[in-house]
């Protein structure tokens, strides 16, 4: 319990400081210790595929292509005013955390399912067959989105001028 | 007043889901707005495998926060591929400065 409670604040300071400092690759390096703490987390309530997939795949790979990004888009702190007032902003969060917890706590004291469970292999493959398919999918745009990122900008060339 | 393990990561959840709609609605800077959508993702997975590891059907949840991380990362290379080629053609990663019907 005192180290669920630990991770967790840690998480959260990662995941505020990702937000709050300027340097975009500061930004990266908090985001990346947040993964890394909720992978902790998951593996702690009994899930370690998971968090072995957020581990590689969340503080791995996606920092990796969010520092590979800020190389090449540069850094561009914007130290202008806000997108929207800052009281507004916290008066819209307070009010949707409000309305998850309230939607989310009944879930907590709800009775566990009492069906046997089929194992991981068999729900993913057999039972979530679709969405399977659906992340193939998702994986081929990726690597689409992979090329966009390392292609270069190639200005449009002008319209040739007919010749008279 | 004590808390569970389940309530303790359900405290954990709620404050990642608020610091991402915090950084969407308050961040100008495309990149952060990815590190935002990134840390509502981690949310969105905690979230599923709590629900798993509380109805005592663990497996549904870990099978549905594998497609949400899949999706999430493949958001976070389509945008920073967005937000590279903004950069390259705009000039700037600043989200006001991109709408073009306020010119």
């Amino acid at each position: 319990m005192m180290w669920h409670v630990l991770i967790v604040v840690g998480m959260v300071v990662c995941a505020i400081q990702a937000i709050r400092v300027q340097r975009l690759l500061i930004s990266a390096l908090w985001l990346a210790g947040c993964s890394a703490l909720v992978a902790l987390l998951v593996y702690l309530l009994g899930a370690p595929e998971i968090a072995v997939i957020e581990l590689s795949v969340g503080a791995g790979l996606v920092t990796v292509l969010f520092v590979f990004a800020i190389n090449i888009a540069g850094e561009e702190s914007l130290v202008v005013q806000k997108f929207i007032p800052a009281p507004l902003a916290w008066l819209l969060v307070a009010l949707s955390v409000f309305l998850l917890g309230w939607l989310t706590l009944p879930g907590l004291s709800a009775a566990a399912g009492s069906l046997a469970q089929p194992d991981f292999t068999r729900v993913l493959w057999v039972d979530r067959q679709m969405d399977m398919m659906l992340q193939t999918v998702l994986i081929f745009s990726g690597t689409l989105g992979m090329i966009g990122l390392l292609s270069d900008s190639k200005k449009p060339h002008p319209p040739k001028e007919k010749s008279a | 007043m004590t808390f569970s393990i389940s309530g303790v990561i359900l405290i954990a959840v709620l404050a990642l889901l608020a610091v991402g709609i915090y950084g969407l609605l308050a961040v100008r800077n495309l990149i952060k707005v990815i590190v935002a959508l990134q840390i509502l993702a981690k949310g969105a997975v905690l979230a599923l495998v709590l629900a798993g590891y509380v109805r005592g059907e663990a497996n549904l949840g870990q099978s549905m926060a594998l497609t949400v991380i899949v999706a999430d990362t493949i958001v976070a290379v389509v945008g920073m591929a967005l937000a590279v080629q903004i950069r390259r053609h705009v000039g700037t990663l600043d989200i006001q400065a991109l709408t073009t019907l306020r010119r």
